[in-house]
């Protein structure tokens, strides 16, 4: 992985490789894949009884049905998605094997792509088994919201791979004492990104930041198609430009910082 | 003779030597205050086994990570297999490997998993007929689907080794290889590395703190201390040199900044 540029061909064997690898790992450990499954469970049937128990003592979210326990699915989706990719990168930091990998013909973006598809991985199996739950227990269909559900998924899993791209970079840089960033930085999105509340609750200068973030949009556009049955394009395809620049932003610092990291002898001292 | 002696004596990059497996011209690596390496400059033919010694801090791990392009040298270069590194690294890390005991082979994937993995990313052909070559010479058939964690420290290096020699490298770099090795398997790795050279005219630069290891192994040796070059040469030359009959007196001259055996003997 030393070679930075981009202008040679990308590998599908190689990207294969490293989800077969990833796989492996997978099914491993029990645990981890009944981890996977356990939190987005928990998440999703707390929630479904706190909207069930509001809805029926409230005519405003007795309307809008669902608006919680779809935000709480959709935020899952932001959070598992960075969390999917991230671990499968810590996964390599804690087997020390990084120096394996960086010494091997894997390109960065290579091995960038194979956590994307193991974020998208890790997600299904903790997304979908919640989905159902969220159905048979509180009747609230995800899969009804059609095709805007794809648009609400793209949004968010771009998000969640630019925030994993970038943590995974301060922690190539800076070891595994970065590590805490991994599974906190989400949750600073969390209050600007308007999940549980529309934008108009924020101090107007808050709104300004809380409008930089693709989530916004998505949860916006959530409440929108359940509230007033409308479907906001508009939203989508400003989440989706921003979202672009997020990638691109996330990815040029991932190399800043692994060149960073090689400057500074980082990576052969990738522990604490 | 010091470093820069050598380094002057010897060809550079700019000479244009292609056959070398490893061309390394005014090599420095400063950390903030501290110059880990200190313009050295050598160059390894092919099919020759090279050892590079020093105390801890002499620089060789240094050395080798920026040949291997794991660290960006502060300036210099370093040119592998005729390729400026790294950024010509894309055609030379698939004709190269190395082993190391700052890096592990993932703990939970059985041993045949792991070789897979680097088989597929090494782009080797006949993968699974590679992997039961090196299960047989190398004795893993006993543990190939075990996982890695449950092995022996001994078992360990012989899967790294295994992984090391998937892509049959043209040049392989090694971090004290036989680190932590009881004497028995240790020369067994030991033997096996030499055929290996053999078989395949493969070039070796190894990073030890065991003299007789590099003594029976290699074919040359370069002493590091402090980021400089303080001798070069054939092991026989360096302790005739240096009086010694061994080249642990002579590292222990050279770590303790003590004249030569010779000149020790002239007074």
């Amino acid at each position: 992985m030393t070679d930075l540029s981009l202008h040679r061909g990308i590998s599908a064997h190689r990207i294969g490789a490293m989800i077969l690898r990833y796989w492996y790992l997978l099914l491993s450990s029990w645990p981890r894949l009944l981890e996977l499954l356990y939190w987005p469970a928990l998440q999703v049937i707390t929630w479904g009884f706190i909207q069930y128990y509001i809805a029926q003592n409230a005519s405003f979210f007795a309307r809008a049905g669902g608006t919680l326990i779809g935000a709480v699915i959709l935020w899952d989706i932001l959070f598992r998605g960075q969390l999917g990719f991230s671990i499968s990168f810590l996964e390599e930091m804690w087997a020390r094997n990084l120096g394996n990998l960086m010494m091997s013909p894997l390109r960065p973006i290579e091995f960038l792509l194979s956590l994307t598809v193991m974020s998208l991985i890790r997600l299904a199996i903790g997304i979908i088994p919640m989905t159902l739950l969220a159905l048979i227990f509180f009747h609230f269909n995800v899969y009804s919201l059609g095709l805007p559900l794809i648009a609400f998924f793209c949004n968010l899993i771009f998000t969640s791979w630019s925030v994993g791209i970038f943590v995974s970079g301060l922690v190539l840089r800076n070891g595994l004492g970065a590590e805490s960033i991994v599974w906190t930085l989400m949750f600073a999105i969390m209050p600007l990104a308007c999940i549980y509340y529309p934008v108009s609750v924020l101090p107007v200068w808050l709104q300004y930041v809380a409008w930089a973030l693709p989530p916004t949009y998505v949860f916006e556009g959530m409440r929108a198609l359940l509230i007033e049955n409308s479907f906001r394009t508009d939203l989508m395809l400003e989440a989706l430009a921003i979202n672009a620049c997020l990638l691109a932003a996330s990815f040029w610092a991932f190399l800043a910082l692994l060149r960073s990291a090689k400057m500074h002898g980082s990576l052969l001292s990738s522990g604490e | 003779m010091t470093g820069n002696d050598n380094a002057s004596s010897r060809p550079t990059v700019a000479d244009g030597i292609s056959s070398a497996a490893i061309e390394v011209d005014r090599l420095v690596k400063v950390y903030k205050q501290t110059r880990a390496v200190d313009g050295i400059s050598f160059s390894l033919p092919r099919g020759s086994i090279t050892g590079l010694l020093g105390g801890n801090g002499a620089g060789k791990t240094t050395t080798i990570a920026m040949i291997m392009g794991l660290v960006l040298p502060t300036s210099g270069r370093v040119r592998v297999l005729g390729h400026q590194m790294p950024d010509e690294s894309a055609e030379v890390l698939g004709r190269m490997n190395f082993e190391s005991p700052y890096v592990d082979m993932p703990m939970r994937l059985t041993v045949r998993q792991n070789l897979t993995i680097f088989g597929k990313l090494y782009a080797v052909k006949g993968l699974a007929d590679r992997i039961a070559k090196l299960a047989d010479e190398l004795d893993l058939n006993d543990f190939i689907d075990r996982a890695n964690g449950k092995l022996s420290a001994g078992q360990k290096t012989r899967v790294a080794l295994a992984k090391a020699l998937i892509n049959q490298p043209e040049l392989l770099l090694l971090d004290e290889p036989t680190a932590s090795l009881d004497p028995d398997t240790a020369d067994w790795v030991r033997a096996h590395l030499e055929r290996y050279r053999k078989d395949n005219n493969a070039s070796i630069l190894l990073a030890s703190h065991n003299m007789l290891e590099v003594e029976r192994l290699c074919d040359r040796v370069i002493i590091m201390k402090r980021g400089r070059i303080e001798d070069d040469d054939t092991p026989d030359a360096i302790m005739a040199r240096y009086n010694r009959t061994t080249l642990e007196e002579v590292f222990l001259d050279v770590a303790r900044g003590r004249a030569n055996g010779a000149e020790e003997a002239a007074r």
